[in-house]
Parts: structure tokens; sequence; C-alpha cells
């Protein structure tokens, strides 16, 4: 991969950075004539807490000023204090980033691992009771809203049969360290993370699915099977490492989703990550914490979809320039 | 006079030849679709959901929505005890509120497509069309937004314009358009390039009249099937953005329902009839959308064919 097509792909993405940085800026400030009133909507406001308000948003200040100074402020990652937790937005955001992060990772790995697996299996059982199943199951979960599954999860084992805790990352009462620690971790963690596995479990299985059924058609497997392969070996060294290509890069971009993929879910299970701290902010409101928020969520997006282009560059030639 | 009149016959004769192919096309559509089984069952289960959305005022009491008026209700009483299926936490009858949330739900859904699939249209075959410079800076801004975490960015929109059913709409609308232009883009770069534009060009049509009589027409069998299948993505953010507390608490869609169960405690009072319907609203509606959605594609777009079964 040259030199030249890597920086183009990384100058474009800062560019793209640049431009989520202003429009967050304006999507705050400019929406709507009045932040003041639409965050606090409904509620009494004095005329004397309307003008701090104002004053803590900057809003006194010119346009023009206001923008240098949230520009300032972003540059050095000073997002402003948050309302509900009254302590600095990025701290916060640090703080609860890791939670979140292990638990979509580990969601999205598994959901790739076990989506290609049943792609896969569909695929080269075509038109058998196999591959009927396996696509009415991935469409039929890809069609749930992923949070409505964690509140039928939730009822069943957690509540009626009481298998697994309510929610939450640990057992507060607990004091256990070591093994007995990461125990009682893995069993909070399992039913947000089953949600989360299954409900996109169902997009990398289509997907490869529909992949590998493109590549059975090639005139290179035709041949391996001329060779006399054995249909497994045909399978697992010739059709499945062209097919998987689309999944590698769905599961590349599926990672810029390791910090906003699971708002809904997070609150659900009161999994105390960035996905609940965003439906806290939401009903606080707390706007310097959606900001700071949003502009997270989108440069860890702008980030990985950097590094799919990347990937596939480097795993598909075709890709890069001459 | 009799030269104008001539010209008059053209014009409609020339029309009714188109019409009467688009007809015949349509036919040929509908004869294959019909014996698409999964694509029928999708239209199925939309003909209910649509028929029970639009019979709403017949089939159920819309005062029934409102706590004020089911306060001799019992709460969270289940199926065998109240009601076909029970009521939530304020008494109110589930069924009644699953009957009109499917308006609410199909309403956002439609409607907030279309806008997506009308701005993304426009920008794609604009882009497409023109190429070069604008078509550039048209593309650049396509990526921009589709780089954008859509939730989130939904989420502050609508935090921002405070919760009610057009802004939903607008929210999701203004959010969900890059994926069909760039879709739409793509096809009318190959379209552009056909003999009948450049023939049609080269007989002195101006830029308005290609793009809508010829364009247009070929790339709207595309628009249909992405339409369909975006419809499926909006009914789902609609239930998110919902669920977050930024629907319309007094027009209930599916999603509202599911935040108010949530917010009530239907899950720790093992209420599960209050949740249950919503829910399978949701998914079967999504479901019979994907459905259509891919069966059209299957059906207008040969090289997909293969792949069907």
């Amino acid at each position: 991969m040259s030199s030249r097509f890597i920086a183009a792909k990384v100058a474009g993405s800062l560019v793209t950075l640049v431009f989520v940085v202003c429009f967050n800026f304006f999507l705050f400030r400019v929406v709507e004539g009045d932040p003041v009133a639409n965050l606090y909507r409904g509620r009494n406001l004095s005329e004397h807490q309307r003008e701090n308000l104002t004053k803590q948003f900057g809003l006194d200040k010119s346009q023009g000023g206001q923008f240098v100074a949230y520009l300032k402020q972003t540059l050095t990652l000073n997002f402003g204090r948050s309302y509900t937790g009254n302590a600095p937005v990025w701290g916060e955001i640090k703080r609860k980033a890791g939670p979140t992060v292990a638990l979509v990772g580990i969601s999205a790995i598994l959901s790739a691992v076990f989506g290609v697996l049943l792609g896969i299996a569909a695929a080269w059982r075509r038109r058998t009771r196999t591959d009927y199943g396996v696509t009415a199951f991935s469409v039929g979960t890809y069609s749930m809203p992923d949070f409505w599954l964690g509140m039928v999860l939730l009822t069943l084992f957690a509540v009626v049969l009481g298998w697994f805790p309510v929610g939450g990352l640990e057992d507060p009462a607990a004091s256990s360290t070591g093994i007995a620690h990461v125990a009682d971790q893995a069993k909070h963690m399992f039913l947000p993370c089953l949600t989360l596995t299954v409900g996109y479990l169902g997009e990398y299985a289509i997907i490869m699915r529909s992949s590998l059924l493109d590549t059975m058609r090639e005139d290179y497997l035709v041949l391996a099977r001329a060779k006399g392969l054995r249909d497994i070996l045909v399978r697992n060294r010739h059709a499945v490492p062209n097919a998987i290509l689309p999944v590698v890069a769905l599961l590349a971009i599926n990672f810029g989703f390791v910090l906003s993929g699971a708002i809904a879910v997070e609150a659900i299970f009161s999994w105390p990550g960035l996905g609940l701290a965003t439906y806290d902010a939401l009903k606080g409101p707390d706007l310097p914490m959606l900001q700071g928020l949003f502009l997270v969520f989108s440069a860890s997006v702008i980030f990985f979809n950097l590094i799919a282009d990347l990937l596939y560059g480097y795993l598909d030639p075709r890709v890069r320039p001459a | 006079m009799s030269d104008a009149r001539a010209t008059v016959m053209d014009v409609t004769s020339a029309r009714r030849i188109a019409w009467i192919r688009r007809r015949r096309a349509f036919g040929r559509a509908w004869d294959e679709y019909r014996h698409h089984l999964p694509g029928m069952i999708g239209l199925g289960i939309l003909v209910l959901a649509v028929a029970m959305a639009l019979a709403a005022p017949v089939l159920a009491d819309e005062s029934g929505l409102r706590a004020i008026n089911t306060v001799h209700n019992p709460t969270f009483a289940s199926p065998a005890h109240f009601a076909p299926l029970g009521t939530d936490a304020l008494g109110r009858d589930v069924l009644t509120q699953f009957i009109w949330g499917a308006r609410t739900s199909l309403l956002v859904g439609l409607v907030a497509t279309l806008l997506a699939v009308l701005i993304g249209s426009i920008v794609g075959i604009a882009a497409g069309f023109f190429g070069g410079k604008i078509g550039g800076v048209l593309m650049r801004i396509t990526e921009w937004f589709l780089v954008i975490p859509f939730l989130p960015l939904a989420i502050v929109l609508a935090a921002i314009l405070g919760p009610s059913v057009r802004n939903i709409i607008i929210v999701i609308g203004i959010t969900s358009w890059p994926q069909p232009a760039r879709l739409i883009r793509a096809q009318v770069l190959t379209l552009r390039e056909r003999d009948y534009v450049d023939r049609s060009r080269a007989l002195g049509a101006s830029n308005w009249h290609l793009m809508t009589r010829h364009i247009l027409p070929n790339v709207s069998p595309l628009i249909l099937a992405n339409t369909t299948l975006t419809v499926p993505i909006v009914i789902l953010s609609e239930a998110t953005l919902s669920f977050l507390g930024l629907g319309d608490p007094l027009n209930p869609s599916w999603g509202q329902m599911l935040d108010d169960a949530f917010e009530s405690g239907a899950v720790t009072a093992q209420a599960w009839w209050v949740f249950i319907p919503p829910g399978l609203g949701i998914m079967l509606v999504a479901l019979a959308f994907t459905l259509c959605g891919t069966a059209l594609e299957e059906i207008l777009d040969p090289r997909l064919r293969d792949r069907r079964g």
C-alpha cells in the first residue's frame, strides 16, 4: 500500500473530523433561536436563571466569539462541566468509556464470529432447511429493536428465573476480589452481551451468506473441486477467505460504534457506560454532556471508518489506486 | 391549425406509448411478485397493519389513551383478568394503545422514509448527472453526513427541536438521506452514458428534460426498492428515539409504549403483556418491509435473481 494512499485517507478523515467539530457547534447553538428555552421545555425558569444559563452557554457573546471560544475549548478537550455529575465532561466520558468498550467490543466480536459461521452454513447448504432457518433467524433478529429483546431477556432470565442480576456492572454489596470478582462481572455482562450479540449477528450472517454465494460461482472453485479437493477444504481454503472481505469491512465499521452502539441496551441493563450516560443526559437534559458525547461518538466512527478503508486497501488490491 | 393539431396528437400518442409500456412492465413485475412467497407474506402483513392503523377510530376508543379516563381500571392487570391484552401502569388498555400506536409508528416510518428518499434522490440524481464540481461537492457533503453516526445525531437533533411526531419525522428524514443518495448516484452515473441520453441531448433536450424523462424513470425501480428497504430502519430508529424519551407522549407510537413500559417498571412487575405486543408489532412491520423490499430488489434487478431462495 503506497504511503500516498494512506496519506490521502488520513487527510480525508481529518477534514471530516473538522467538519463534525464545526457542525457540533452550529447544531447546539444555531439550529433554533433559543437553546435555553428548548432544552428546558416545560420547566419554569425565572428570569435570573435564564440569564445565568445564557451566560453559562456563552450565548451572551457574539456568534463569532462563541465559535472561537468553542474551538479553543474543544482542542484542549475541555467540553465544560456536566450538570448532573457536576464534573468535567471529558473526565466523565473517560471514566465511562471502559465498561462500554468492554461490553460492545466483546459483543461485536462474538456476533461477527457466530454470524459468519451461520452465514457459511446457510450458503453451503443452500435451499435446505439450514439455509431457510438461518435466513429467517437473521432477518427476524435484524427486525427487532435490540432494547426490546433486552427487556424480554431481562424479564425472563433475571426477574422471573433469577439466574442473572437485573443490572449494573458488579454486585455493590460483594467485596470479592480476583476470580470471584471477574466471575461476578461476567455474570452481570452476560445478558446485555447476549442481547447485543443476537441483535448484531443477523447482519453478518446475511452478508456472509450472499458474499459466499457470489464466490461459489467463481471458476477457481470449480478448479479446486476438479483437482479432487475435499468439499471441506474447498470451502475453508478457497471459498471462505475470498468471501469474508465484506465481513471484515463491516466489522471494522461496526467497531466505530463501540462507544455509541448500545445506548438503549445499556439503559435497560443499567450498564454504567457511555450509553447510559447518554440516556441520563437526555433525561436531564445535560447539554454539555450531550455535546461531548456526540463529538466522542463521531470521532470514534470516523477513526474506525479510516481503519476500514485502510484495511480494505490492504486486503483487496483492486481498491488501491495504481 | 392542422399542423398544431398534428403536434398535439404526436405528443399525446408518444406519451400514451410510454404509458402503455410502463403499464405492461408493471404488470410483468406484479406477475413475478405474485409468485414470490416471502414478498407476498410481507405484503400480507403490511396490508393488515395498514388496515388496522386506518381503522383505529372504529376498533378502539381514543379516550382510552389518556390516563385521566382510565383511573377506574386496575393497573398492570394481566390479560386473564382485564381487557383483551391487559392494562399498563396507568390502567390504560394495552390493545387500545397497540392499535393507535400502529398509526403513529407507520406514519413516522412512511413519511420520514419518503422525506429521506426524496432528499436522497434529488442529491443523488443531481450529483450523478452533473458530475464535475457540483457533483463533487454534493458527494463530499453526502460522505460527511454518512460518517456522522446516525443515532447520536438524531438524538441530539431531537433533543434540541423538542419532542413531537413532526420533529421525529424531520430528524429521521434529514439524517437518513445519504445512503439512498449514494446508491442512486452510482446508478445515474451509468445511465448518463447510455446512447438514448446522448441521442436526446443531440436533439436539443434540456438538462431538466433529460433528468425527468430519461434518468428518473430508469432509476425509479431502484428508488422504489430502496425506499421499501429504508422503512424498517426508520421504524426501528423511531422506536429507539421514542424509547429514549424523544417521542410524543400524547400520540404514543409502539416505541413510546416500550418507553412507558420500561419507565413504569413493567419489567420488575413481570407485566410482559405491556411490552410484548408493541415490540412484536415493530418487529413484524419491519420484517414485512424487509421481505417486500428484498422481493422487489430481486425482481427489478436481474443480477440478484440468482440469489433467490
